[in-house]
């Protein structure tokens, strides 16, 4: 199967890209995707810019294949680390959670490849305008932050929004997921759920059970009265989260309710008070395998389905 | 152009004019970050200039203020 553009011009061997999840996807794991062929991605969360420079700097012993690093735009050292990324010379820069229109000429004159995460056709083609690389398209299936639209329906509208690469999110685990992916014509997929799940990450080993046992209807979303809506496996917390996001309670302690439970969920694997954040294709993950597997698995797979689809073709 | 903005405000909204004045906030109104951005685009379609969405917003002065102040560049 070809390779494409994404493929090409980012030197992978396969247009795969790993989320750059919070807190979950450290130098390690990004290490281990790309030297596996896909786009190995840092996760930033609200670290501070000597934390993101250590990842990037470790990255660089792990692998010199491409890589990229994730800033969560919500992140109050958000100009530290996008400082850091320029004097890095990152490769590749994915944002989310917010408007990169800011930071994206820096990065861009620095010779950073941006590749916004967006869930709607205004920011495409904002970022478009901006001088982005490619968007990822991510639908609200997506574990941790998410918009409302899904994969199905915002890819194909983003696809004919923009003219740069788009990039599919969000509910992508298989072949088959990848295959509708470029049935919708994205360029390339974003995984992150099966990552979380891969042997390279480090997360304790409760997060990856509670997606390796999850099913279809095990995630849900919170945080929607604040702006910034997560998806995440259901537990204690998500459950008693939603029970008081509607009540009289102020904005500050719901917030604070919130805190520092990812990484609860993500080193100490706390199963009733963790944020653990999933997308909603977690219950289609039944296997822990090796980034290299999981890849090879993925593109043989997407081979195989489109292969077996042609068949609807007279 | 107060007029005209408040115009297109209340279309995105679906709402009439009267609905919608200066202190208005858009947390009032439903507005969040990403429909910010979509409103802008709106904006930027209906009056015909180029804006650069560089800050944040929290009412329909602020917005006013902003659309004034980037057509007058």
């Amino acid at each position: 199967m070809r390779k494409g553009i994404i493929a090409e011009e980012l030197g992978l061997k396969y247009p795969i890209f790993q989320g750059g999840m919070a807190w979950v996807a450290d130098a390690q794991l990004a290490a281990a995707v790309s030297n596996a062929g896909g786009l190995g991605i840092i996760g930033t969360a609200n670290a501070d810019g000597k934390f993101v420079r250590e990842q990037v700097q470790k990255i660089k012993t792990l692998t010199d294949r491409p890589y990229g690093v994730n800033v969560m735009l919500l992140n109050p050292n958000v100009e530290e680390i996008a400082q850091v990324l320029v004097e890095e010379k990152v490769p590749v820069v994915t944002t989310g959670a917010g408007n990169s229109t800011k930071y994206l000429k820096m990065w861009n004159d620095a010779g950073c490849k941006v590749i916004p995460v967006v869930p709607s056709v205004a920011f495409a083609k904002l970022a478009e305008r901006n001088g982005a690389y490619a968007v990822v398209a991510e639908g609200t299936e997506s574990g941790g932050h998410v918009g409302e639209l899904t994969t199905m329906t915002l890819v194909p509208q983003v696809v004919d929004a923009v003219s740069i690469p788009v990039i599919a999110a969000g509910g992508i685990a298989d072949g088959r997921g990848i295959a509708a992916a470029f049935a919708m014509g994205a360029q390339g997929v974003q995984i992150g759920t099966r990552f979380v799940t891969a042997k390279e990450c480090h997360v304790h080993q409760n997060y990856k059970d509670k997606i390796l046992k999850a099913n279809d209807t095990s995630t849900m979303v919170t945080g929607r009265r604040l702006g910034h809506p997560v998806r995440q496996i259901k537990n204690q917390f998500s459950r008693e989260y939603a029970k008081i996001e509607y009540t009289d309670i102020s904005n500050e302690e719901l917030d604070a309710f919130a805190s520092g439970k990812l990484r609860m969920a993500v080193f100490d694997g706390d199963e009733k008070n963790g944020c653990f954040l999933a997308g909603q294709i977690a219950g289609m993950i039944k296997e822990e395998q090796s980034c290299q597997e999981i890849l090879e698995d993925l593109w043989t797979d997407a081979e195989r389905v489109i292969e077996e689809t042609y068949k609807w073709v007279k | 152009m107060y007029e005209k903005i408040l115009e297109i405000v209340a279309e995105h909204l679906d709402v009439t004019v009267d609905e919608i004045n200066r202190d208005s906030k858009f947390e009032d109104l439903g507005i969040d970050s990403l429909d910010a951005v979509e409103l802008v685009m709106k904006l930027e379609e209906g009056l015909d200039i180029q804006l650069d969405l560089d800050r944040e917003l929290q009412t329909i002065d602020d917005l006013v203020k902003f659309v004034e102040e980037k057509s007058a560049e």
